[in-house]
C-alpha cells in the first residue's frame, strides 16, 4: 500500500509533472483566448508545429534558444492570423480552416527541415534554454525538489496562466472579449468592434501556441523532430474544455494530464497498459462533457462566423 | 444531360477550380525556393500519376481509400454534422476487418470478404454512431467528441496491436490476414485492388441513398434547418445517429482497403491522415458522390506525383501535403471567391 503510494506520489513525479504541462498550458490558454471570442481553434496542434519547428531554426541560426522562442511566438501569430482573415473575414468553416492549418504545418515543417537542415525525421541539435535554480525555494524541503528547479519556460508557462486569468476576468478588454464570444450582436450594438476582437484573439492564441510548441523543441529537447507535437495541440483543446473554458481551470487539467504524461512508466511497470493511460485525457475529456464532473459548456456563439448587419 | 449540367450552378464548379490554382500558384512559390521551376516540377507530378497505365493505376490506387472518407465527411455533412472522426472510424473498422481476417482462417473467399468488409463497416458504423448520440443525447459537439473518439481510437487499436494481437514478430502489427479474405489486384504490380469498385459502389449508393429515399430526404432536411425538420416530425436525434453511424461505415470501408487491399495486416498508426483528407476531398467535391470521386483522383494523383517529383527534382515530396492543406484553406475561405464569382454568374 505504502509502496503504491510512494509511486503516485512523490517529488520526482511532481516535478516531471509541472514539465509535461508547459506545452498543455500555453497551447490551452491560447485555445482559450480565441474560444472565448467565438472562433474555434482546431488547428492549434499545427500552430504548435510550427512553434516547435521555427524555434529550432532560429535558435540553429543565431545561437540563441530565447530568440528561438520569439520566433515561434511569431509564426504562431501568423497561422493565427490566417486562421483569423479564413474565419472572421471570410467566415470560413473554422474547423475546416483549422484541419487546413494541421495538415499545412505537417507538410511545411518537415519541408523545411528538408531544405535547412538536408535531412529528414530530425533536426541537427540547437542550443536549449537550460534549467535554473531558484535561491531559497530549491532549498525547501517537498516544494524546492518540484518547483526549485525548473526550466524557465516552466515558469513563465504559470505567469502565463495567472496573467491570463487576470486579462479575462479582470480587464475591460476581457469583459468585451467575453461578450464578444457569447453575444457579439449585442457586443456590436454597445460598440465594441467584434472583427478586431476576435483577430487579437485568435493571433494570440497562434502565439501561444507557437511558444507551446517552442518549449517541446528548445527547452524539453534541444531539436526538432518531425510530428514531435504528437497529439499535443489535441491535448491542449481537451484540457481547456475540461477546465471549462478559464485559465484556472485549464491549469488543473493541464496539471493533471501532465501528471498521467509523467506517471505513464510507472504505472506501466505495475501492469497499466500505457495506451490506457495516454488515453486517459480524450475519455475523461468526454466525461466531463457528459456531465458527471459538472457540466462544460462552451461560449455561445464559438464556431459561429459573426456578419455585421447593415 | 446537357440541361442537367446547365442547372449546375456556376460556382459550384468553379470554386473548387479555383482553389486548386490558387495553391499550385502558392506550391509554386515553395518550389521556386528550392530552385526548380513549378513547371518542371507539376509536369514530373503529372507524368508520374497520369503519364502511364501504371501511374494512373496507382493514382486511383491512392484515390480509393480518399473516396471513402470524403464520402464519409460529405454523408455527415449532408446531414449538418461535421465528422472530424472519420480517422478514428477508419482505424476500428481497419482493426475488425484485419480481425476477421487472420481469425477466421478456414472460410471459402466469397464468405470471408465480405464477412471482412461488413465487419469494417460495422465497426466504422458503431464508433461514429457513440459520436452522434453523444450529440443526440448530451449535445456534445460531434467535433469536439470526435476528435476525442480518434484519440481513443488511436491508443486502443495501439494498445490492440502491442498486445493481444500482435504478431509474431516484435513489430507492432497484426498477422497477415488470410489471402480468402484478401482483395483481387486488378493490374499487378501496382495495388490497385477491387477495393475501387467497391468505393465507386458506394458512391453509387450514397447518392441513392441521399437523393431516393426517405432516409435521404430526411437527412438534408435536417441538414438544412433542424428546427424546420423537427417540427415537420422528422426526429433529429435519429437523423443524428443514422447519418454518423453511415458517415462511420463509410470510414470503416478505408480503413478496410488498407488492410485487405494494401498491407494486408494491421499495422500501427497506418493512416497517413486519409481521416482528415477526406474533409478536403468533401469540400472539394462539393459533397456530391461525382465531386467526390473527381477530387478523390486528383489527390490520389498528388500523392503519385510526389514520389517521382522527390527523385526527380530537388522539391521534396511534402510540398504535396502543403497543397493539400492550402487546397483546404482556399476551399475554406471560399467566401473569398464570392464576389468573384457572383460577378461573373450574373454575367
Amino acid at each position: 500500500m505504502w509502496d503504491l503510494i510512494g509511486l503516485l506520489v512523490n517529488t520526482t513525479v511532481f516535478a516531471a509533472t509541472l514539465r509535461m504541462a508547459t506545452p498543455l498550458l500555453f497551447t490551452a490558454v491560447g485555445g482559450l483566448f480565441s474560444e472565448r471570442s467565438g472562433v474555434v481553434n482546431i488547428g492549434l496542434e499545427g500552430m504548435m508545429l510550427i512553434g516547435a519547428f521555427t524555434a529550432v531554426a532560429v535558435s540553429y541560426f543565431t545561437g540563441s534558444p530565447w530568440i528561438g522562442v520569439l520566433g515561434a511566438l511569431a509564426a504562431g501569430s501568423l497561422m493565427g492570423f490566417l486562421h483569423g482573415v479564413a474565419s472572421i473575414k471570410y467566415r470560413a468553416n473554422q474547423v475546416v480552416s483549422g484541419t487546413a492549418i494541421n495538415i499545412f504545418a505537417g507538410g511545411l515543417t518537415v519541408y523545411l527541415q528538408r531544405l535547412i537542415f538536408k535531412m529528414a525525421g530530425v533536426s541537427e541539435a540547437v542550443p536549449r534554454i537550460v534549467d535554473v535554480e531558484l535561491p531559497i525555494i530549491s532549498r525547501i524541503p517537498w516544494i524546492g525538489p518540484v518547483i526549485g528547479r525548473q526550466n524557465p519556460m516552466v515558469y513563465l508557462a504559470l505567469l502565463t496562466v495567472f496573467a491570463a486569468h487576470i486579462v479575462i476576468f479582470k480587464t475591460v478588454w476581457g469583459l468585451r472579449l467575453r461578450s464578444v464570444g457569447e453575444h457579439p450582436g449585442a457586443a456590436d450594438s454597445v460598440g465594441i468592434n467584434v472583427y478586431k476582437t476576435r483577430y487579437i484573439a485568435v493571433t494570440l492564441s497562434g502565439a501561444l501556441a507557437g511558444v507551446g510548441g517552442a518549449y517541446l523543441s528548445v527547452a524539453h529537447l534541444s531539436r526538432f523532430v518531425e510530428g514531435m507535437t504528437a497529439g499535443r495541440g489535441f491535448i491542449a483543446l481537451a484540457a481547456m474544455i475540461f477546465g471549462k473554458w478559464n485559465p484556472i481551470g485549464a491549469l488543473g487539467a493541464c496539471l493533471f494530464f501532465g501528471y498521467a504524461d509523467a506517471m505513464q512508466m510507472r504505472l506501466q511497470e505495475i501492469g497499466i497498459p500505457t495506451q490506457f493511460v495516454q488515453m486517459m485525457p480524450y475519455v475523461l475529456t468526454m466525461i466531463a462533457l457528459i456531465g458527471f464532473i459538472g457540466r462544460a459548456v462552451a461560449p455561445k456563439a464559438s464556431g459561429q462566423p459573426y456578419v455585421k448587419e447593415g | 444531360m446537357l440541361d442537367r449540367m446547365k442547372r449546375i450552378p456556376y460556382h459550384v464548379v468553379l470554386a473548387p477550380i479555383l482553389a486548386v490554382l490558387l495553391a499550385m500558384v502558392v506550391g509554386s512559390g515553395f518550389i521556386l525556393t528550392v530552385g526548380e521551376s513549378p513547371f518542371a516540377a507539376y509536369r514530373v507530378l503529372l507524368q508520374e500519376s497520369f503519364g502511364s497505365m501504371r501511374g494512373f493505376a496507382t493514382t486511383l490506387q491512392r484515390a480509393t481509400p480518399l473516396m471513402f472518407t470524403g464520402l464519409a465527411v460529405a454523408f455527415a455533412f449532408r446531414a449538418g454534422l461535421f465528422n472530424i472522426g472519420a480517422e478514428g472510424q477508419l482505424y476500428i473498422g481497419a482493426f475488425a476487418a484485419a480481425w476477421v481476417g487472420f481469425t477466421f482462417t478456414n472460410l471459402p473467399k466469397f464468405i470471408h470478404l465480405p464477412f471482412a468488409i461488413l465487419a469494417s463497416m460495422v465497426g466504422g458504423a458503431i464508433w461514429a454512431a457513440v459520436s452522434g448520440l453523444l450529440k443526440a443525447k448530451f449535445g456534445i459537439h460531434e467535433v469536439i467528441n470526435s476528435i476525442m473518439m480518434n484519440y481513443i481510437a488511436y491508443f486502443l487499436t495501439d494498445w490492440l496491436v502491442t498486445g493481444p494481437f500482435q504478431g509474431s514478430t516484435m513489430i507492432p502489427e497484426t498477422k497477415r490476414v488470410a489471402a480468402s479474405a484478401t482483395l483481387s489486384r486488378l493490374m499487378p504490380p501496382t495495388r490497385l485492388t477491387t477495393a475501387l469498385y467497391v468505393a465507386l459502389l458506394a458512391a453509387a449508393i450514397v447518392y441513392f441513398i441521399m437523393w431516393r429515399t426517405k432516409l435521404g430526404y430526411e437527412i438534408r432536411a435536417v441538414g438544412l434547418n433542424p428546427t424546420a425538420a423537427e417540427y415537420g416530425g422528422i426526429s433529429v436525434a435519429r437523423i443524428t445517429v443514422a447519418a454518423m453511424a453511415i458517415s462511420g461505415a463509410l470510414a470503416g470501408l478505408a480503413g478496410m482497403e488498407q488492410i485487405l487491399g494494401l498491407n494486408n495486416r494491421f499495422i500501427q498508426r497506418f493512416s497517413p491522415d486519409l481521416g482528415f483528407m477526406g474533409v478536403a476531398v468533401a469540400l472539394l467535391g462539393k459533397n456530391h458522390p461525382v465531386g467526390i470521386v473527381l477530387a478523390a483522383v486528383l489527390f490520389g494523383a498528388l500523392q503519385t506525383g510526389a514520389a517521382a517529383m522527390d527523385r526527380l527534382t530537388s522539391v521534396p515530396r511534402e510540398l504535396i501535403t502543403i497543397l493539400q492543406g492550402v487546397i483546404i484553406f482556399f476551399i475554406a475561405a471560399e467566401y473569398l471567391f464570392s464576389r468573384f464569382l457572383k460577378v461573373k454568374g450574373e454575367a
